[in-house]
């Protein structure tokens, strides 16, 4: 009997364990991840796990009884101790040596941590643990400081603002976002939180923390000026978790190189999610997401792919965010566009922005209230598309008529 | 709801009580109904996306067959609850059953 081991239990491994069993897969799965207790979602970390009441939990990916059900085996709570590519096995740290036929790598990361004095006063938010802590760190509704305007950082600030924190966001950059969206819906973001009572400083590099005698901290950033928090958090991107795939020996480049099929430099050996850098066959190039759609829909297709399925992945890139009401849905590769053309969604003060690059295709779309928008556009985005030309008629070459429904408070 | 106002390959959301009812025509022109609520998480199926007879969440993608009910793709570890449609002098009723 053939056994697949996956090392890494969250959106990607859980989803690949079930997916090779509905394939078909009649062998031994073992699926080990290191947080104890079932693979929950994570994106409700930075939203209503924060915003909840207190032990609020995110939902789990499958119940017990679907692990049982499709006999897969669980070590939850168990550290990878070791592993040896010649002799195929994998040494958990409670001493139990398991031989794989095929393992899948879903090893995902860690949140980044700053290099700078006092950084054990910073937070990070990745695992439920860490969401926890942060939640209950907003409880005296004092002065909270994020570190970075990237998804994590804003969903942060929203949920603190909510609470009635006041919120500084520090990046280093000069706008929030930035490696994700076009320049106009930065600005229309940045303004929403500005209005919301948020307090940007952009282009700041925190060089130091330390810890007051009251608890808060008190943070100095390049250019002399001190900021006092009763809470930091930084949202500043993850560290793939190589560890594993450099101990088998496979190929890794800021992520497990895999092709379109999950499929590392060891044929046996597969990388599945945040943690992969792999190649997608209709951009024709390699891609590192971090997020949850892809996470599961890569993972489904690598566990598909290890019992024997060879159908390459290439999902058009989605990742969603709410912040305040706003949920933000971004398709595709929106900063691969040379310019943009946006259409009013069907709600007050909805819209989409349709990314457009070489030939006018569209390369990516963004849409704030406007799921069904969206959708659509994904399908353009996949057929490499351009704007019918009905559609075209529509569109507007600016955000101006999004922003004034806002400002007479529609959204 | 008269059935003239539903269009084939059309959706719409009803508050029934206090319960969200998602009505679909389909393309083939059969009505069908289910809870309106996504079993994954709270979104209203009927501000998604019906194609042939499957509709997909407007917000994490999950699928379900609205002939049945059925969770047809991941996210979705829960089925919908779908109803008994029946069209009567032009007028579109769904048994709720309570």
């Amino acid at each position: 009997m053939s056994t697949h081991v996956i090392v890494g239990a969250g959106q990607a491994g859980a989803c690949a364990a079930v997916a090779m069993r509905q394939i078909g897969f009649e062998g031994r799965i073992v699926l080990v991840g290191r947080e104890p207790g079932l693979p929950y979602e994570k994106p409700p970390l930075s939203k209503n796990v924060l915003a909840g009441a207190a032990g609020t939990l995110p939902p789990v990916i499958f119940r017990e009884e679907a692990y049982s059900h499709h006999s897969i085996e669980t070590r939850f709570g168990i550290e990878v101790a070791d592993a040896d590519p010649q002799a195929r096995t994998i040494a958990l740290a409670n001493g139990e040596t398991i031989v794989f036929d095929r393992l899948l790598l879903a090893t995902g990361g860690r949140a980044r941590r700053l290099d700078l004095p006092g950084a054990e006063h910073i937070a990070t938010l990745r695992t439920l643990d860490d969401a926890q802590r942060i939640r209950s760190g907003l409880e005296d509704r004092g002065h909270v400081v994020c570190i970075g305007a990237g998804v994590i950082g804003l969903e942060f600030a929203a949920v603190a603002r909510a609470k009635g924190c006041r919120v500084t966001v520090v990046e280093l950059g000069s706008a929030v976002m930035e490696r994700i969206l076009c320049s106009e819906v930065q600005r229309f973001l940045e303004e929403f939180h500005r209005h919301e009572g948020v307090t940007f400083r952009f282009g700041a590099r925190p060089v130091a923390v330390e810890l007051l005698e009251d608890g808060r901290k008190r943070m100095m950033l390049e250019d002399g000026a001190e900021i006092e928090a009763s809470l930091i958090v930084a949202g500043v991107g993850m560290e793939r978790d190589v560890a594993l795939a450099r101990r088998l020996g496979v190929d890794v480049d800021n992520g497990i190189l895999v092709d379109e099929f999950g499929r590392t430099s060891n044929p046996d050996i597969f990388a599945a999610g945040d943690v992969a850098a792999f190649w997608h066959p209709a951009l024709r190039k390699r891609l590192r997401l971090e997020a949850w759609r892809h996470a599961q829909n890569h993972g489904i297709a690598v566990g598909q792919n290890m019992a024997g399925a060879n159908v390459p992945y290439q999902d058009v890139p989605w990742l969603w965010t709410d912040q305040y009401g706003l949920t933000i849905q971004i398709s595709g590769l929106p900063k691969e566009a040379d310019h943009c053309l946006y259409q009013e969604g069907e709600k007050p003060g909805s819209f989409v922005g349709y990314h457009l690059g070489r030939d006018n295709a569209v390369v990516g779309a963004t849409a704030i209230n406007a799921p069904r928008q969206a959708r659509a556009a994904q399908a353009l985005i996949r057929m490499n598309g351009s704007l019918p030309d009905k559609l075209r008629a529509e569109l507007k070459s600016s955000l101006q008529a999004a922003a004034r429904a806002h400002e007479h408070g529609t959204i | 709801m008269p059935a003239c106002d539903l269009a084939p390959g059309g959706m719409v959301g009803l508050e029934v009580g206090d319960r969200a009812i998602a009505l679909y025509r389909l393309s083939d022109g059969s009505f069908h109904a289910t809870d309106n609520i996504c079993t994954h998480a709270y979104a209203l199926l009927s501000d998604g996306w019906l194609e042939g007879d499957t509709v997909e969440c407007p917000l994490h993608g999950g699928c379900f067959d609205v002939r049945s009910g059925k969770g047809i793709c991941a996210p979705i570890t829960q089925d919908l609850a779908t109803y008994p449609v029946e069209i009567r002098d032009g007028v579109i009723h769904v048994a709720l059953g309570d």
